[in-house]
């Protein structure tokens, strides 16, 4: 097998017996990001010197015998709305085309921290607003499974990468779904953390109070692995929780007959095209045949949880969105006076979907309107809440569709931003709720494209999580999805 | 700012906010964003939608219900006064468009007297 088709877990063994330096993989990664990424799109800016400096202060730390981090050396590919010390972050935005941060994000402070070589930024729709990375300012990102679809958004290029072996994992923000809705369009692996496990200091804001970073990877496995390596309490994170972070891979347990699953009524009744609910249905059977429990549950706001979700994130980003005027760094277009300079900054700056959001804000946040709209939407927020916590009193975890179809193709839904909203019904509820979920592959449809399934947790109950999707990874996937359907059909770029 | 116009809309019996383009325009000046006709006339349309699609909320009872600011609640976070390091003013202004004497520099804001 080559090595861009390895996990992190496996490479570490080859890095461990000396098989292969960090100085190779990250060599071996770089060539393949080269003869691929042209056609995929996934990264904004690869940052070749940095990642291999990096991989040799590793392999030199493991000569001296220094201990050694089970994610270190394996190559890593950052979203580029995480801010990276003296490499350009765009958050694939004009107004920060040339922005070369002045410090790490915490998640970026514990990658150099083990000596993860960072391959490079990854495309993501503009400020991360969008599901399926067309916002990008940039470039076209496709989807390695059909290069016709979108990769899912806004996180897709992290998505990309590591889906088409152009890294061996990668890290993403999920506001409304943008790390779980790719993850599932690409076939792998993606998980949100509960609000509050990982730090935000240093992801650019886009809804401050949905926000959470967290991994892409090709198994269950690595993303524990990845989960170790980026939760914990940080100070400079008000809004971080200050509560003990567990060795998460004492979770990779299988335990079909200790697991209560619940299955949220209201998702049932929503329309999804066969293929994705088949795929569902299968991974319950396959669960409950060995001996796992499963239930029906209710959450019955969730019908309002798009509308609560499309008052929230716009008042919330047109207020984190302020800060770009021209004014301490980014794009500035000069203008006789101040008023003038930030209108032509951020009217040249901005696209057109971060325009349409930050008008929606600041309507919304009006005065004569906030009560109606923000406040109205966040007292449902906690009756959406409340619905969680009364399925977790008799569920340890509940399952559902990832989304309600697979990739769709590129253009698709550009003209019509109601459509590509319904697209994240299905995630929008946890960021909403504070909960973890994770989406992981559960089949493909009739056009081989990858179908995920969501694994939704109580707050910070990620350990459930991990234990549900590694017994359904276990016995439903034990060589790893990808790699199976691989194995049968060339992934497009491949044949290339 | 005064609250917008309400007209009935679309959406049989429903209260809900129609937008014009003068109207967006003006939300648009408070976000210090200008617009073409063009956007303009699509930006009322589309978010005349999503409105009307916020105003089914109305019809929820939240009396008495907290609203929710965060999944976790966690309030009011103090930290310890003390003094540590902070970014170097070099840092700091390592990405100002203009910069001079160690500060931002920006064009004019006050007229001559």
């Amino acid at each position: 097998m080559e090595l861009h088709d390895l996990t992190a877990h496996e490479l570490r063994q080859k890095l461990d017996s000396g098989e292969v330096t960090s100085r190779e993989l990250t060599e071996a990664f770089l060539r393949r990001i080269e003869q691929l990424d042209g056609a995929l799109g996934a990264y904004i800016t690869v940052a070749a010197e940095e990642a291999l400096a990096q991989a040799s202060a590793y392999d030199e730390a493991r000569a001296k015998g220094e201990p050694t981090h089970p994610l270190g050396g394996i190559p890593v590919a950052l979203k580029d709305n995480l801010v990276t010390r003296g490499l350009r972050t765009t958050a694939a935005s004009r107004i920060l085309e040339n922005w070369v941060p002045p410090y790490d994000a915490t998640v970026v402070e514990r990658l150099r921290g083990v000596k993860a070589p960072m391959l490079g930024k990854t495309n993501m729709d503009e400020f991360a607003m969008g599901g399926s990375t067309e916002t990008s300012a940039f470039k076209v990102a496709r989807n390695p499974w059909d290069l016709s679809r979108v990769p899912g958004g806004s996180s897709g290029g992290s998505a990309i990468a590591v889906a088409a072996g152009m890294a061996v994992w990668s890290l993403g923000s999920d506001t409304g779904g943008s790390i779980r809705q790719p993850a599932a369009y690409c076939g792998i692996v993606g998980m949100k953390p509960t609000y509050g496990r990982v730090s935000r200091y240093g992801l650019i804001a886009f809804a401050s109070s949905l926000d959470q970073i967290g991994p892409f990877t090709r198994d269950i496995t690595d993303c524990a692995l990845a989960l170790n390596l980026i939760c914990g309490f940080d100070p400079k994170d008000s809004t971080s929780v200050d509560v003990e972070v567990p060795d998460f891979t004492k979770a990779l347990q299988v335990d079909p007959k200790g697991l209560r699953i619940g299955v949220p009524v209201e998702y049932l009744s929503q329309p999804v095209d066969p293929d994705v609910r088949a795929a569902l249905d299968k991974a319950l059977k396959l669960l409950e045949e060995n001996g796992a429990v499963i239930k029906e549950v209710s959450l019955p706001s969730t019908k309002y949880a798009l509308e609560v979700y499309y008052l929230i994130a716009p008042a919330e980003a047109s207020s984190n969105l302020a800060r770009f005027d021209g004014v301490r760094y980014g794009l500035r277009v000069p203008a006789s006076d101040v008023p003038r300079m930030m209108e032509e900054t951020r009217s040249k700056g901005f696209g057109p979907e971060v325009k349409r959001r930050i008008i929606l804000g600041t309507y919304v946040l009006s005065a004569g309107h906030y009560d109606a709209y923000y406040k109205k939407a966040s007292q449902v927020r906690t009756l959406l809440r409340r619905d969680f916590d009364k399925a977790f009193a008799d569920v340890d975890v509940l399952f559902a569709p990832t989304t309600s179809s697979t990739a769709f193709r590129l253009g698709e839904k550009t003209q019509d931003p109601l459509s590509m909203y319904m697209t994240d019904y299905f995630t929008i509820p946890v960021n909403l709720a504070g909960l973890p979920g994770l989406s992981m592959p559960c089949g493909v449809d009739k056009d081989g494209m990858p179908i995920g399934l969501q694994i939704i947790g109580r707050p910070f109950g990620e350990e459930q999580v991990l234990k549900a999707a590694y017994t359904y990874e276990q016995l439903a996937w034990p060589k790893g999805a990808g790699r199976e359907w691989r194995a049968g059909r060339e992934v497009a770029v491949d044949v290339r | 700012m005064e609250a917008m116009d309400v007209r009935p809309g679309a959406a049989a019996g429903a209260e809900v906010p129609r937008l014009s383009t003068a109207d967006v325009a003006k939300v648009a000046a408070q976000a210090r964003l200008r617009l073409t006709e063009e956007e303009l006339e699509k930006l009322s349309g589309q978010l005349s939608d999503i409105l009307r699609m916020a105003a089914e909320l109305k019809a929820i009872d939240t009396e008495g219900v907290e609203p929710t600011a965060h999944g976790i609640p966690v309030y009011n976070v103090m930290r310890d006064d003390v003094v540590v390091p902070s970014m170097s003013q070099a840092d700091v202004l390592s990405g100002a468009p203009e910069k001079q004497d160690g500060y931002f520099k920006v064009p004019r804001i006050l007229e001559e007297a």
